[in-house]
């Protein structure tokens, strides 16, 4: 699966578009991991825990997109885009959307 | 002795915040000054077309993200600047310093696979409010992404007069 956030595969030619794909996930944070912010808060500087969290967050709503692709019979995302939502205080919802497509060699 | 007790928690949480966060924040400063020189031969541009006489190998999508938290001092800070309104520099440093990290970490993502050139440059920022007894501390969420290229051998020596 070919993924880019610009409306073409670069070096492929787009034959078919198979409309919307998206996928979400909702994160909660961890109490020992807010503890550890807690601190961070006061020194200041980056919470690691948080950014494995947000990033492992965000490669499960692109997988789930790239599921939602490959059930259509796609082979590429174009013009990717990722959103950040805070739901709640202590979660966030990540939504990766495009659409997909079937692209061929040029 | 309660309300002096009471009044030098606070005080010393201010002090210790300003002290490690300030040397915190130059460290950080320094190390992402230090290595933007390092990964300067990756171009990154906000485009959204293809550049002209690149040949282009393949293209993949990369992402890089940071959390960074705010410390005591600036919090403090930026809740007195908030009664008065005008501008909140300490935070406007904490979220620099987010978005020169993410863009790094894309970079890196991008030369670690090949890549030599980024599309398409997004930013994606969360704020997130730790509210304890009524205080916020923000912590942002930076995430920066795009498409990356890698090109062929020949147009990458032209490419160096960017």
């Amino acid at each position: 699966m070919i993924l880019s956030n610009i409306e073409a595969i670069p070096g492929k030619r787009i034959v078919r578009h198979l409309g919307l794909v998206g996928g979400n996930t909702i994160r909660a944070r961890h109490v020992g991991r807010d503890i550890m912010a807690g601190l961070k808060n006061l020194v200041g500087g980056e919470i690691k825990s948080y950014t494995e969290l947000m990033s492992s967050a965000r490669a499960e709503a692109t997988e789930r997109m790239i599921q939602q692709a490959r059930a259509r019979g796609a082979n590429a995302i174009v013009n990717i885009r990722y959103s950040t939502a805070s739901v709640m205080q202590a979660a966030a919802e990540i939504y990766a959307y495009g659409t997909a497509v079937v692209v061929e060699d040029e | 002795m309660g309300t002096l007790v009471s009044l030098l928690i606070p005080i010393s949480l201010l002090a210790v915040g300003y002290g490690i966060g300030h040397w915190n924040e130059r460290r950080h400063l320094k190390s992402l000054a230090r290595r933007e020189e390092i990964y300067k031969d990756v171009v990154v541009t906000n485009w959204k077309r293809l550049p002209e006489g690149l040949s282009i190998e393949s293209a993949f999508l990369c992402t890089g993200s940071v959390v960074i938290a705010s410390d005591y001092f600036k919090t403090f800070a930026a809740g007195l600047k908030n009664l008065i309104g005008g501008r909140l520099r300490t935070l406007e440093t904490l979220l620099m310093r987010a978005r020169r990290e993410a863009v790094l970490r894309m970079t890196k993502t991008a030369k670690a696979n090949g890549a030599s050139f980024i599309l398409n440059t997004r930013f994606e920022t969360m704020m997130v409010m730790r509210t304890r007894r009524g205080r916020g501390a923000p912590m942002v969420e930076m995430l920066a992404y795009g498409t990356a290229l890698r090109l062929a051998p020949t147009s990458t020596e032209q490419d160096t007069s960017h």
